[in-house]
């Protein structure tokens, strides 16, 4: 008994020495503000109405956070500024928050590369990450999903290269490098890390593009032998899209290359509510753009003020985290939580009839 | 001599291979030669670093929160894989995981990590993993901060010490009994390389000598070897001057006149000496950091290598070595804004503000003096709190492009 009563009390002053270190340095003085420029690009369609609700949000929060708008649209590229201006731009503030960019499927000047393609090319954004999570309040066929999308978003099929080489004869090169499948497969398994996931899902279609997809694979087995703590899977994307829409709930961490991985951000933001709440962000080594998932513009409703802004929040609160101003991300990220399930304010897409000025008003009420 | 060693040694292995049974004792150990390691892409997006932090044992754990603790309060974009290694343990799941999350993330920040067996064929963890990792040399940068109570001051000087062969190749038998044999390997690959490292350290850090400490009068040919080659090296770097001296009077010359060195070039064992004798002299465990480079991977440790158990959770280590480690390890990924406002600060804690631990003679905790650093940060170093402090290299590019906004 008295062995006992000696161990509990050793137990108590060990905890109590503990506390005294770590509260001791955490009742430090007031944290420093400085305040972070972030380039901002709203986009087509329904963009800068999205943008402008993130603007109210912020000024409602007092973000310490400066936007530096450009307009930048394909669609009409007598008005966007240029590309390398918005370049030189990324590359100093090393973070964006961006709208979805219109791309037309023919070119006004014979190119085939797009503006999008570009300015992944012009900052290297080789991984596109797609966070799809059931919200509350948003019904859909299935609840509880909490899965991540990993894309290459460099090479693969989007390599704008493509010919006739005979006429009627069309060839589109898909372009798959050991080094590039390599970093995103490390990407893939150091998210997970850092985001304490269980599995990585390499989606493919190595059974029928042995070299290319082979390639890819192979890669993903390579690097999956670093990270014995997390479990490796493949399948290929096929069965990978039947599988989404039937059993979400199995897939943790899926990485894909370019193609299959657009087609599945697509599916999943589906199955969660749509391209209006999903929020995705493209990273290079140095640089992240923050933009919604799934990649609509939404045209046919500008000026009509009915997007829903949910996506576009999301973005900037996932910023905010990135940027270490983690108290007014979670403010804004639990307001959106609070305005979502109480359900009271929803926009079309939803099922409600509220407008996206009404939406951006409840989530500023929500601040706390 | 040198090279029919590693002969001989290559030959083990390669029996070994052939009886298709290797432990991976053997292939870790008993072939010095260096291993050629893939490499594998840097654990960095969007401007965010991930590195591996070992907390270690004895203080290892409170000084990895501070560490943390002040990351956060500098805004310091690097988030941290901590991994916990239980010493007690017998299974080596924990720490294959450390060694393979080190590979994946290329940095890793480390307390001491205690080995607690005595038993044959259990290893120094330590010392395994600079092994595994092929972490050839460790940089010791000792410079006396006034007003720290010690022996001498103005004392600048830099060991570079061969961290992976010679007296710690572990390869010890008992040929009849009662006699004991333990191997010192130096090859003139590794020598080669080490001596190269440290002149283009001083040629790119601006110092001006490096002496090269041995005892080849003794042991003609394995220091002879690690001698001969630092001479050949000196050749090929003019501007530097290159000297070299006998580990004994190395250490006399330490103690009684330590101004005239500039940079050190040891091999394993001297290096572990001459690093712990400079230490003593000008304030201690608790203050200056170590960094191990390797091809690929880089590892951050305080400068001498003791845990701290005994003052294990009473708050009076000084945390500034570790801090120390922490700057280095922002120097090295880049972060040179960070590294500077939190140098200054710690600078200022320890130089203007007087805020010494016990081992200093002060009677400060080492919450006072994490406190009086996140102190200095908030009053000098606002900037830092934002995200946009430009990379050296970007810096670089826009200097290149002025045109542009």
């Amino acid at each position: 008994m008295s062995l006992l009563t000696r161990s509990f009390v050793r137990c108590l002053v060990q905890a109590s020495s503990r506390n005294i270190h770590s509260t001791a340095a955490l009742a430090s003085p007031t944290k420093p503000e400085g305040r972070t420029t972030c380039t901002l690009i709203p986009g087509d369609g329904v963009g800068p109405e999205l943008i402008y609700s993130v603007q109210e949000v912020f000024k409602a929060a007092d973000v310490p956070v400066d936007f530096e708008p450009f307009f930048l649209s394909e669609v009409n590229p007598a008005l966007s500024s240029p590309l390398e201006s918005v370049v030189a731009s990324i590359k100093k503030n090393r973070i964006c928050l961006k709208g979805i960019l219109a791309t037309p499927d023919y070119s006004n000047t014979g190119e085939l590369q797009t503006l999008n393609m570009k300015l992944r090319h012009e900052l290297d954004l080789y991984a596109n990450v797609v966070h799809v999570v059931s919200l509350p309040g948003v019904k859909t066929r299935h609840q509880g999903i909490d899965a991540v999308v990993i894309r290459e978003q460099t090479e693969g099929e989007y390599s704008a290269q493509e010919h006739e080489s005979v006429p009627g004869v069309i060839e589109c090169l898909k372009i798959v490098t050991e080094a590039k499948s390599m970093r995103i497969a490390k990407f893939a398994f150091d998210y997970a890390v850092k985001h304490n996931r269980k599995k990585v899902t390499a989606i493919h279609k190595a059974n029928i593009m042995k070299l290319g997809d082979g390639l890819f694979l192979r890669s993903c087995e390579a690097m999956a032998k670093l990270y014995p703590r997390i479990k490796f899977e493949k399948m290929i994307v096929d069965n990978a899209t039947m599988q989404l829409v039937s059993n979400p709930h199995q897939f943790d961490v899926m990485v894909a290359p370019n193609l299959y991985g657009n087609i599945i951000d697509n599916i999943s933001s589906g199955l969660v509510g749509g391209a209006g709440v999903v929020a995705g962000a493209s990273y290079s080594a140095e640089h992240v753009v923050y933009e919604p998932g799934a990649r609509h513009t939404f045209a046919e409703a500008v000026g009509k003020n009915i997007a829903n802004p949910t996506a576009m929040l999301l973005c900037a609160s996932k910023m905010l985290r990135h940027i270490n101003l983690l108290h007014y991300s979670t403010q804004i990220y639990s307001a959106i939580n609070n305005v979502l399930k109480a359900g009271k304010v929803r926009t079309k897409d939803l099922g409600g009839n509220a407008t996206t000025n009404e939406f951006t008003r409840a989530v500023i009420m929500n601040l706390k | 001599m040198a090279l029919r060693i590693l002969k001989q040694s290559n030959c083990a292995v390669l029996q070994a291979l052939k009886r298709n049974y290797c432990s991976a004792f053997e292939l870790q150990h008993k072939n010095p030669v260096q291993k050629a390691i893939p490499k594998i892409p840097k654990a960095q997006y969007g401007g965010r670093h991930t590195v591996t932090m070992l907390p270690g044992g004895g203080i290892g754990s409170e000084l990895m929160n501070y560490v943390r603790e002040i990351f956060r309060y500098a805004g310091v974009p690097v988030d941290f894989e901590v991994l916990d290694i239980d010493p007690n343990s017998e299974s080596n799941d924990d720490w294959d995981n450390a060694i393979t999350s080190i590979k994946r993330n290329g940095v890793a920040i480390k307390g001491n990590i205690e080995t607690k067996s005595e038993q044959i064929g259990i290893i120094s963890r330590n010392v395994a993993l600079r092994n595994e990792l092929g972490l050839y040399v460790n940089v010791l940068h000792c410079k006396s901060y006034p007003g720290v109570r010690c022996h001498h001051k103005d004392v600048d000087l830099v060991v570079v010490r061969q961290n992976t062969e010679g007296e710690y190749a572990m390869l010890e038998h008992e040929s009849v009994s009662g006699v004991v044999e333990s191997l010192k390997i130096i090859t003139v690959e590794a020598s080669e390389r080490l001596a190269r490292f440290a002149f283009n350290y001083a040629r790119t850090n601006g110092r001006k000598k490096v002496t090269t400490i041995h005892k080849a009068n003794i042991m003609k040919l394995s220091d002879g070897c690690f001698l001969e080659t630092s001479r050949r090296i000196a050749k090929e770097f003019p501007d530097i001057k290159h000297d070299d001296m006998i580990i004994d009077n190395t250490c006399m010359q330490l103690v009684a006149r330590p101004a005239q060195f500039d940079v050190l070039l040891t091999t394993n064992l001297y290096g572990s000496i001459t690093s712990n004798v400079i230490c003593g002299l000008i304030g201690g465990a608790g203050l200056y950091s170590g960094r191990n480079y390797g091809d690929h991977y880089a590892v951050f440790e305080p400068g001498t290598r003791n845990t701290g158990t005994s003052i294990a959770g009473k708050n009076i280590c000084n945390p500034f070595a570790m801090l120390n480690a922490s700057v280095d390890m922002l120097n090295h990924l880049g972060h040179t804004q960070h590294a500077q406002a939190i140098e200054a600060a710690i600078y200022d804690t320890i130089v203007v503000d007087k805020i010494h631990t016990a081992d200093l003679g002060g009677t400060a905790s080492t919450t006072d003096c994490i406190q009086n650093v996140l102190k200095h940060l908030a009053e000098k170093h606002v900037s830092c709190s934002t995200f946009n402090i430009a990379h050296p290299q970007i810096n670089k590019e826009l200097a290149r492009n002025p045109e542009n906004p």
